[in-house]
């Protein structure tokens, strides 16, 4: 009799809530009962919410039992979930689970089912499609078919992909960098930490593609300190993908050559602003360059660089290999394709949803979120980081995709949609924004550097109650010269949650002071 | 986490290696503070002269990044998530709550993309979700 796969995720969030202590207590009481059993450290498939999420397979099936804690499983065992047996935990076949059923994967498609390590069940599952194809392509052929899907970054930006590396292939030079972008300092995402853990064999894939498609021949993965595992499970791919001949002189057998090379962060936000994280990449201060000129054309050490985030780099195995027409068959406008959205803070189902362009905001935090985790109405959702705008309820009718948030004041960022209930304090919030830019600015422009400082005292002014509506006029204007006065998105958009916060929540803004007498 | 007790030449074992990297000052900090748990003043003097560099630009590479620490590390490390995620489960009064008990071993830290699963703290280097009092203190050695 084949052992029974049992999977147990070994993803840092699992980890952080028990997934250790529940693989090895499963270990130990299918030893206890003389039951063969084959437990894989999967990646998360993103279901948070249920983590640790447990899974056995049945036939074709992956059953799966969540949260599981250290204490639940004698019970399962007791009620033979090694068999597929219902249990209070169970929610059956994960894939039909709707929070999943309704979800679209395309960049996301592998991660969290298998050994993240595995070649084999990559090769199984699609893996390699994309990098084999391209490899009968010219790297023009590949540009243009990035371009044409209407990939653009998910770093944040949102400048089209296959632009940037058409200016790259077209700029001559005796050397061409690739630098991945994993710095993933938004508060509420956690995407590029997650398919680095689950699926780090496709960001790989990602950046030998386009390696090929510029002509760059070295790669840096830039990934910050605060995710270790996601350091540690990425170098162990690379030398994986070293040995088996998808990295080095010959990357499958072919004349292209491409290494790849691991870089920690050292933890600072600014950082994964591109020219900063270039600079801390030569080991200097990450402080932000001026463009011109552009990366593109002279990047990491004066060199063309290709600078894309993780999931960027990750969603072209899958274009090559569907092409671009599938892929640009997904989203709406000129928001084409897939987006990974990121389901965080005070939500009751958190985690990856990946859809198309154009879901709603309420079918995202309602409907997949669940509300809020603490059951009191939702009060505000803060989309695209620490830099984005919190939006209110009224705003849940709000298409999710580049255009429409950029009309209503936001942004999309990198996909984080970070829940609020009523307890939040949106003055609070703004000060937030103010101290953390005040914290994290590299220090080139003074509207940054020290309006920041301003804009959190300001606001300190206003709820404390004293002079609130000369305060308000004076944050306003600071906002505008931080808007006007920086380099980078830093100083340049961190008024856009304060003002957001004012516009889309007035009442937080209002003389505390008078309203109590 | 045990550390290597500094002294100059286990300094240079650790940036022999590094002799060839291209813009090597970062890496070569990041390469001691894991070696030894931080990094001694006589340390970023070494850095300097082994690539050659001035010793004021080691030192502003050293000051400009918050995880590089000049004092050997506390006997518990607890860094703890102040980020918007964490804070709306939550985590400015699980902050307090910390800093008061742990105080001097307490560091703020920006998001470790465990937004989904709050408050979030890391001890010693092990990662807790859903944070309380009551876990962190089962972390603390
Ligand atoms: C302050 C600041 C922080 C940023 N942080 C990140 C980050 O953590 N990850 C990221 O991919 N892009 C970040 N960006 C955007 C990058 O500058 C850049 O646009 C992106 O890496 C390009 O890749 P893409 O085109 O694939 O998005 C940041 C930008 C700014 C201004
Ligand atoms: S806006 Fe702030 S972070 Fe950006 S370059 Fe200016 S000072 Fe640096």
């Amino acid at each position: 009799m084949i052992a029974t796969k049992v999977y147990v995720p070994g993803d840092s969030a699992a980890v952080s809530v028990g997934a250790d202590e529940v693989a090895l207590e499963i270990a130990k009481l299918a030893k206890a009962a003389n039951i063969e059993i084959e437990i894989i450290r999967n990646g998360t498939r993103g279901a948070l919410w249920l983590e640790p999420l447990v899974e056995v397979q049945i036939a074709e099936k992956r059953i799966g039992y969540g949260p599981v804690k250290v204490e639940d499983v004698e019970g399962l065992f007791e009620e033979h979930f090694l068999q597929g047996a219902s249990h209070p935990l169970s929610i059956n076949s994960v894939d039909e689970l709707p929070w999943f059923a309704e979800q679209d994967r395309v960049t996301f498609k592998r991660v969290g089912l298998n050994d993240p390590l595995s070649m084999s069940e990559y090769e199984a599952h699609g893996g390699l499609n994309g990098l084999r194809r391209a490899l009968k392509m010219s790297s023009d052929e590949i540009a243009a078919e990035i371009l044409e899907s209407g990939l653009r970054g998910r770093g944040g930006a949102g400048f089209p992909a296959g632009i940037k590396w058409k200016t790259v292939q077209d700029t001559q030079s005796d050397i061409k960098y690739l630098c991945c972008n994993a710095d993933e300092g938004d508060s509420g995402t956690f995407a590029d930490r997650i398919l680095i853990e689950g699926d780090p064999f496709t960001l790989i894939e990602g950046m030998v593609i386009a390696a090929i498609a510029v002509g760059a021949t070295k790669g840096i993965v830039y990934v910050r300190s605060e995710y270790p595992a996601a350091i540690a499970k990425l170098k162990a791919a690379i030398a994986i993908a070293d040995e088996y001949g998808l990295l080095g002189k010959s990357v499958l057998g072919s004349h292209f050559e491409f290494t790849l090379k691991v870089r920690s962060g050292a933890g600072s936000y600014v950082c994964g602003e591109e020219t900063a994280m270039l600079e801390s990449i030569e080991g200097k201060r990450g402080v932000v360059r001026s463009k011109p000129p552009l990366p593109a054309i002279s990047g990491l050490f004066g060199k063309p660089t290709v600078i894309n985030n993780v999931l960027t780099f990750s969603s072209v195995p899958a274009i090559i290999s569907e092409g671009a027409s599938s892929y640009k068959s997904r989203g709406v406008g000129r928001s084409l394709g897939t987006q990974v959205f990121q389901l965080g803070g005070n939500v009751k189902r958190g985690g990856i949803v990946e859809t198309g362009f154009g879901i709603t905001l309420h079918d995202l935090v309602s409907g997949f979120g669940g509300g809020t985790l603490s059951g009191k109405p939702v009060k505000a959702v803060q989309i695209g980081g620490p830099l984005g705008a919190y939006f209110p309820t009224q705003s849940f009718d709000l298409s999710m995709d580049y255009e429409s948030l950029l009309a209503a004041g936001g942004m999309l960022g990198h996909g984080g949609v970070v829940v609020f209930d009523t307890e939040v304090d949106l003055a609070i919030q703004a000060k937030f924004a103010m101290e953390f830019c005040a914290i994290e600015s590299c220090g080139k422009c003074t509207p940054c550097r020290l309006g920041s400082t301003r804009g959190a005292e300001t606001i300190q002014e206003i709820i404390d109650g004293r002079n609130v509506s000369a305060n308000k006029k004076l944050l306003l204007d600071l906002c505008e010269v931080m808007t006007d006065g920086s380099l980078c998105a830093m100083g340049g958009l961190t008024p856009m949650p304060v003002k957001s916060a004012m516009i889309n929540f007035p009442s937080d803004f209002e003389d505390r002071l008078a309203a109590k007498t | 986490m045990t550390h290597a007790t500094w002294s100059k030449s286990a300094g240079l074992t650790v940036l022999e290696p590094l002799r060839d990297e291209p813009g090597p000052v970062l890496i070569a900090l990041q390469a001691l503070q894991e070696e030894f748990g931080y990094i001694p003043a006589e340390a970023i003097a070494l850095v300097a002269t082994f690539f050659n560099v001035s010793r004021a630009d080691v030192h502003g590479v050293f000051t400009y990044y918050e995880d590089l620490r000049s004092t050997p590390p506390l006997a518990n490390e607890i860094h703890i998530c102040v980020a918007e995620a964490c804070q709306a489960v939550g985590s400015r009064n699980l902050e307090q709550a910390v800093k008061t008990t742990y105080g001097e071993q307490v560091r703020d830290v920006f998001c470790f993309g465990n937004c989904a699963l709050g408050p979030t703290v890391m001890v010693n280097g092990v990662l807790i979700g859903r944070a309380t009092p009551a876990k962190i203190a089962a972390a603390i050695k």
